[in-house]
């Protein structure tokens, strides 16, 4: 571990442990505000199920992310008491619920990657990065599976579903460029062996894309631009809104122990 | 728990003189402890009844989802956010085996749903209390989920099959759900000075409304004695509220807290606790609509189902277009 260490910088490896954490907390988060309000009683079971994935995945990506900082931050610490500027998470997962197709078709993009990213990342030179993608991989072919079926059978069912699966994936597309950007921590991160390029899980992510909307009956937008930002903390209007509820309690009393 | 007020149709309990030999070889397998199963003969009177009770308490797993939901996003820790997700998704799947089990009386989910929607049947008075601070949510597991321990257990041995079952394996984790709300209490009674006072308030706000979940007294009700004979109640609703307060009291002195009632002292004769009556008043106005949530409550699950309409829609044409193609 020592020799790794000295092999990559700190704040890069950091960094890295913040992207993932986040995308995972933000995520959860949109997921979770659907608890009690879906369309049949079977996605409300499955949407805690994911959310509660996601929370959990949180709390080992920001968990390793606080020890590798070494300041003393734990998971709670980093998700309650950073604002907004701080976060790093993908512009994609910050956006509204919408209606359920948009909830649907945000986690599909969102799973095929993630799908990706953790095989990927299940070869990390960093051990501890390897052991949190190998389990949260296992849950996340789960989401995938289940995504990936219901945008299956939403754009190929009735006219409405169909026009509401195009519509979500028409709006949602241009976030998810973002996801095979790559800058100097992603770089770092290739260059020391611990995460791929990001540009390297995009073929692939592609392929399922296109397999997945095919069958589907959805034309994938030929629109290749991009929104970034949030992995530099440049983010939409909307992650004050998530964090304002998500932090209150922490914020309102500090120091309190709940 | 989760049903109040459960009607039998019933207008007094016949004798086994006064059966036919249907209802008598009936009532006597109930009274031999036999369960029955969906597929034979039961009195119509106790299938409706069954449907009523189940039905009540699913459509109750469903809307209590949304109290505590509402504190899903705002859960002061993630540990704390896993445990609430975690309960919330057991109460759906309650939901869900309940359904189940009014399935085998011959009524859809569907059906029971649309009951639901249009306030034909009642889900319990409780979820039209608002969670108002973090504590509410250690209340509602330690107070509505100890409630409805309460008369659940007893209702495992109910004389309905599915319903039996779906009850046993409630009631495990509805015990592990109460465990979890005792601890959220534990720590915020040993808190800061104002976490302390949200302990209290919570406290304050649930206690009365949590009495009132067993329903107001049912020692002369027909439709009672009915239930109790068929074993589909195994308690009177006085029974069970003595029980749970003289289960409660105690953990609320362990937590430094005061339960908001002046009359409450220990009654050596009578080996429990005397208390205060809820106000009946107030329970019958939130069974009536005028609870200070019913309009939330119902709207948000009238809205959800609605909602999803084109995504259920959605999904029939997908499996009916596949299974033509297939056929062909």
């Amino acid at each position: 571990m020592g020799a790794l260490e000295a092999s990559v910088d700190r704040a890069s490896l950091f960094e890295f442990a913040l992207r993932m954490g986040d995308n995972t907390l933000i995520l959860g988060h949109r997921v979770s505000e659907w608890c009690g309000h879906s369309p049949v009683l079977e996605e409300d079971i499955a949407l805690a199920n994911t959310a509660l994935d996601l929370i959990g995945q949180t709390q080992m990506w920001l968990g390793l992310g606080g020890e590798i900082e070494g300041k003393g931050r734990t998971a709670d610490s980093l998700a309650y008491l950073r604002d907004a500027a701080a976060f790093r998470n993908l512009l994609l997962v910050e956006r509204p619920n919408g209606d359920f197709g948009q909830t649907l078709m945000r986690q599909f993009l969102f799973d095929a990657w993630h799908l990706d990213m953790l095989k990927a990342l299940e070869r990390s030179a960093d051990s501890r990065v390897a052991e949190i993608a190998a389990k949260a991989g296992r849950e996340v072919a789960y989401h995938l599976e289940r995504s990936s079926d219901l945008v299956i059978r939403l754009g190929d069912g009735t006219d409405e579903s169909h026009r509401r699966m195009q519509a979500a994936l028409d709006d949602l597309w241009p976030y998810t460029g973002e996801m095979f950007l790559a800058d100097a921590v992603d770089a770092a991160m290739a260059e020391a062996g611990i995460a791929p390029d990001p540009a390297s899980l995009k073929p692939h992510w592609q392929a399922v894309i296109g397999e997945v909307m095919g069958e589907a009956t959805l034309t994938v937008p030929d629109s290749g631009y991009s929104h970034k930002g949030g992995k530099r903390g440049v983010h939409t209007e909307h992650l004050g809104y998530i964090l304002a509820d998500l932090q209150f309690l922490q914020r309102a009393y500090p120091g309190a122990k709940w | 728990m989760y049903a109040q007020m459960v009607k039998t149709d019933a207008k007094g309990v016949k004798t086994l003189e006064e059966m036919s030999p249907e209802e008598r070889a009936f009532q006597e397998r109930v009274d031999r402890g036999e369960k029955i199963e969906p597929k034979e003969w039961m009195p119509e009177g106790y299938r409706k009844t069954l449907v009523r009770q189940i039905g009540q308490h699913a459509h109750s797993e469903i809307v209590g989802q949304l109290p505590e939901g509402n504190w899903i996003t705002r859960a002061p820790t993630l540990e704390r956010k896993a445990i609430l997700l975690a309960k919330v998704q057991d109460e759906a799947g309650h939901g869900l085996y309940l359904y189940c089990a009014a399935e085998t009386l011959g009524v859809s989910r569907d059906e029971l749903m649309e009951k639901l929607h249009n306030g034909s049947m009642k889900y319990s008075s409780i979820f039209n209390y608002p969670t108002l601070n973090w504590a509410d949510i250690g209340a509602v597991g330690w107070l509505v989920d100890g409630a409805a321990i309460m008369n659940q257990v007893p209702l495992q041995r109910t004389s309905f099959g599915p319903y039996s079952r779906a009850m046993i394996r409630i009631c495990k984790e509805e015990s592990f759900h109460q465990r979890q709300g005792y601890d959220i209490m534990m720590k915020m009674a040993k808190g800061t000075p104002e976490q302390r006072a949200m302990a209290q308030d919570a406290l304050n706000r649930f206690w009365y409304p949590s009495l009132m979940m067993f329903g107001p007294s049912d020692k002369d009700s027909v439709h009672s004695a009915q239930s109790i004979a068929w074993k589909i109640k195994i308690n009177t609703n006085d029974e069970l509220r003595q029980k749970f307060v003289d289960q409660t009291v105690p953990q609320a002195e362990y937590l430094g807290l005061t339960i908001p009632d002046d009359n409450l002292r220990w009654n050596e004769e009578k080996g429990g606790y005397d208390f205060s009556e809820p106000d009946w008043s107030e329970f019958f106005e939130v069974i009536a609509g005028n609870g200070p949530c019913n309009k939330e409550r119902l709207g948000a699950r009238v809205k959800a189902w609605e909602d999803g309409a084109w995504f259920r829609e959605g999904l029939m044409a997908h499996a009916e277009k596949h299974g033509k193609r297939q056929a062909a």
